[in-house]
């Protein structure tokens, strides 16, 4: 299986100190790549600098063979990737129907396309179905990363980039995350990058983990292999 | 967060070069009046009305740039406050023409007007400041059609004034008039904003919770900057209506206002050189444009050429300065922590 | 009794003119959350432009579309030259900008067309008919009922129902999200300040034929009329702008008809005074988080 998306010395940073460097990972079509570590590892700012959020002051990214430096943001969708950053982003004046709508509208910018018919996000997300109509800031944490989850899936992607979206949720809700997202990878070769610090979830869905450890690659590994090795849990992860 | 600056003893030598550092100001105004006397003396006489023009604009740019530099709070209202001046010493001359109490009187009342709208203003920040000034530069003017008898409505009222003393001619004695006023104010701007005033002020522009926190009261700050600023305005306004010896709603439009704040922001935000930069700008623009606009023979020119020159070079300012406002901001901070 | 009739729809023909206007802050404060303190001269310089086109071509008609378009032109090219590099660290560099820019305007019209006043005669008579033996309406202030009803359903239909008007509201709530999803973010806030400059616009061309005639420095008491309506109902609500221009629109005519026209002015800087004072967020204004 080919790599979807090629990452080799990415550095990037916000001023003069880099926070990332030397980053070099790789996600395959159909693959759900954990990103683990410490607070302040530099996993969010890996996701913002591959979706163009933060320029990179080195490295290359490729997606599919395409080199991505100095796209810019607006136009990573259209490559395939969608990016739901940490916090979620959900925007609280929007109504649950127009939020996903949002997600599908460059769909329209090619001539003779549809936007995505949005009934397939909702049979994902039942919960959202009944609450088309209300606006972001009346729905519960749960509801909200679903509905963040499902504007990203609107947006028809092949790569997701997942920033911990088990981050204030109870475990029932997380627990349900994480199956969805191995359904979709199951379905329709969904690729995920998942940032979280929810190490356990994470890796009982992953195939493969990366811990970050003070912006440098500490660790590259089969998940499962990942989850037995204590060592490396105690070094990096805290436990 | 800003930290107070914390009282320290001090060396001999440092109070003593604290010492000479309070006289600064007033040396500076001393030579100041020296150079000023001098060049009435040798310049002819449309040049001593410019330098008194000079004078008479530096009085309220000064109070500006305290206000807005310093402060924080921008007012597009102070060509009213001028008008406020201007006409209290004008239906004063007619009255009594005794210039200096009518002066002072012009002062007092602007001072009172400045304080209303510090009172209101304390409370608004950013573009809702600048909309109630705003209001204010627009409205005010109508006042003397509203009260037609006492202020004649547009035709304005004519300012009686003595002939100088002696065989001085006018526009000298009309230079030294401003000139003394614009000292004046320079100097006691100047004790005002080196001392616990000026930290306040700028403590309050900077980090408003901080200085709260401190224990500077924010909107006493705030009002009483307004009112100097309004004061050195009234002052501002009676020496023009010396200089032009007439008021007129049509003398303080509202792009007079909009000149005071493009004048101190090009001279230099919240320092008193800045402010003399910009009075110089004010008076040494609009002539520049005025030549340009005769020798091209069109009337249209005349004064709307020295407004466009002024906005582009306003806006060229502004968008070359990275920081916007704040860059042009002379500030002595202790290093602050970012957090 | 019929004088007061007679106000009542004066003031609220008056008033749906300041709607118009403050719709156009309140558009760009949504956007950008900026004041354009430059919208009124923006409008004043169309309203030249139309009526230059409309006494060269001796139909109005056209002279109203050129404004509106050139508010359109005017917006886009204020947001993509100047506004844009505005630094944003405090609201007051974008307040001096546009001031700056007033300042531009107002002198290159100055300087074009001179500081006369020029006759800006109405495209329909001024002249109020008869209602039930009342005089109460004329048909310029239907005139103006209906182009400011049109913009604001056009607008309130592009909001809602389309794709662009969606991207725009997301582009301005929430603009790196917005960019995650596909959103020209940049390019929406341009369409912002072109709409809204050529809602301006459209009341600048209503409000002319009312005033003594074109000048400079005609629209300044428009801008500050409809701020003091942008802020009484909220600068972020448009429901608010409508509602309070309606409202200043009814308290000027009031004052001007019983207390005199040269109070008007001073009504307006007291209610703002007391809006400001009082109840800062408006009539329909809330401050919120805008995502989570």
């Amino acid at each position: 299986m080919t790599d979807l998306l090629e990452v080799d010395g990415l550095t990037a940073g916000y001023g003069a100190a880099p926070v990332l460097h030397d980053v070099a990972l790789t996600v395959g079509a159909g693959r759900i790549v954990a990103v683990l570590g410490a607070n302040g590892a530099g996993k969010t700012t890996l996701l913002r600098t591959l979706s163009g959020l933060l320029p990179a002051t080195s490295g290359r990214v490729t997606f599919d063979g395409v080199d991505l430096r100095g796209v810019q943001v607006e136009r990573m969708v259209r490559h395939g990737i969608a990016h739901v950053p940490e916090g979620r982003g959900v925007v609280t004046e929007l109504t649950v129907a127009e939020n996903l709508r949002l997600g599908s509208l460059w769909r329209k910018r090619k001539p003779g396309s549809k936007a995505t018919d949005l009934d397939e996000i909702y049979d994902l997300f039942p919960a959202l179905a009944g609450r088309k109509n209300h606006l972001g800031h009346q729905l519960s944490g749960g509801e909200r990363q679903m509905l963040a989850i499902g504007r990203a899936l609107a947006a028809k992607p092949r790569l997701l980039l997942l920033d911990e979206p088990s981050l204030g949720l109870a475990p029932k809700i997380t627990a349900q995350i994480m199956g969805l997202l191995r359904d979709l990878r199951d379905r329709t070769g969904l690729a995920v990058l998942l940032v979280e610090q929810n190490v356990r979830g994470a890796l009982s869905v992953a195939d493969e983990g990366i811990v970050l450890n003070l912006g440098r690659v500490a660790a590259r590994e089969r998940a499962d292999k990942l989850a037995a090795d204590t060592d490396l849990r105690h070094a990096y992860l805290g436990f | 967060m800003t930290i107070v600056e914390p009282v320290t003893t001090k060396t001999k030598n440092q109070q003593k070069s604290l010492r000479i550092a309070k006289l600064v100001p007033l040396l500076v105004v001393t030579a100041g009046a020296i150079i000023v006397v001098v060049l009435t003396y040798t310049l002819p006489p449309f040049r001593n009305y410019q330098l008194a023009t000079i004078g008479a604009y530096l009085c309220v740019t000064a109070g500006l740039t305290v206000l807005t530099g310093l402060n924080g709070q921008l007012s597009l209202g102070h060509g009213a406050l001028m008008a406020t001046g201007a006409y209290t010493l004008a239906i004063w001359q007619n009255k009594f023409d005794l210039l200096l109490p009518g002066i002072v009187l012009a002062v007092l009342v602007t001072t009172v007007a400045g304080a209303v709208i510090g009172l209101a203003a304390a409370r608004l920040r950013g573009p809702y400041l600048a909309g109630l000034t705003l209001a204010v530069a627009v409205v005010v003017p109508s006042i003397t059609s509203t009260f037609d008898r006492t202020f004649n409505s547009d035709q304005g009222l004519s300012v009686a004034l003595e002939p100088p003393p002696g065989t001085i001619p006018v526009e000298q004695w009309q230079a030294w008039i401003c000139w003394a006023g614009a000292l004046l104010t320079v100097l006691v701007l100047a004790y005002l904003v080196g001392g616990r005033f000026g930290r306040d002020l700028r403590a309050v522009r900077d980090d408003e919770t901080a200085a709260k926190l401190a224990g500077v009261g924010v909107a006493r700050t705030q009002i009483m900057a307004f009112v100097v600023s309004a004061a050195c305005a009234g002052l501002s306004g009676a020496l023009f209506a010396v200089l032009s010896q007439s008021v007129s709603p049509g003398a303080f439009p509202l792009s007079l206002s909009l000149f005071l704040v493009m004048a101190i922001v090009i001279g230099g935000l919240g320092r008193l050189t800045g402010a003399l930069i910009g009075a110089v700008l004010l008076v040494v623009l609009p002539s520049a444009a005025q030549s340009i606009a005769e020798k091209a023979g069109s009337q249209h020119l005349e004064g709307n050429l020295a407004l466009t020159f002024f906005g582009v070079v306003l806006v060229l300012v502004m968008l070359a300065a990275p920081g916007g406002l704040a860059s042009w901001k002379a500030r002595r901070k202790l290093p602050t922590q970012k957090g | 009794m019929d004088r007061f009739l007679y106000l009542t729809f004066d003031g609220l023909s008056r008033g749906a003119v300041y709607s118009a206007f403050a719709l156009a802050l309140v558009l760009i404060w949504r956007a950008a959350r900026i004041v354009n303190f430059a919208q009124g001269a923006m409008a004043v310089a169309t309203a030249y432009a139309g009526y230059s086109v409309a006494d060269a071509t001796g139909s109005y008609w056209l002279g109203f579309v050129v404004a509106i378009t050139g508010g359109l032109v005017l917006g886009a090219v204020v947001e993509r030259v100047v506004m844009r590099f505005v630094d944003r660290s405090s609201p007051l560099n974008g307040v001096v900008v546009a001031l700056g820019l007033v300042l531009i305007i107002q002198g290159v019209l100055g300087m074009i067309y001179g500081n006369e006043y020029r006759p800006a005669p109405a495209p329909f008579s001024r002249d109020a008919f008869e209602i039930g033996g009342v005089a109460l309406l004329s048909r310029y202030d239907l005139f103006v009922f209906a182009a400011v009803g049109a913009v604001v359903v056009l607008l309130t239909l592009l909001f809602t129902r389309t794709s662009t008007g969606l991207r725009m509201r997301a582009a301005a709530f929430a603009p790196d999200v917005s960019r995650l999803l596909g959103v020209p973010v940049g390019g929406m806030l341009t369409l912002g300040w072109a709409l809204a400059a050529a809602v301006g616009s459209l009341a600048g061309m209503l409000v002319v034929p009312t005033e003594l005639g074109l000048h400079p420095n005609a629209m300044d008491l428009l801008f500050i009329s409809a701020f003091t309506a942008a802020v009484l109902g909220g600068l972020d609500s448009p429901v608010g702008a409508v509602a309070g221009g309606l409202l200043v629109g009814l308290l000027l005519a009031y004052v001007g008809g019983y207390l005199g026209a040269t109070v008007a002015p001073m009504a307006v800087l007291i209610l703002l005074v007391v809006v400001l004072l009082g109840r800062p967020d408006g009539l329909f204004g809330k401050a919120k988080a805008r995502t989570a």
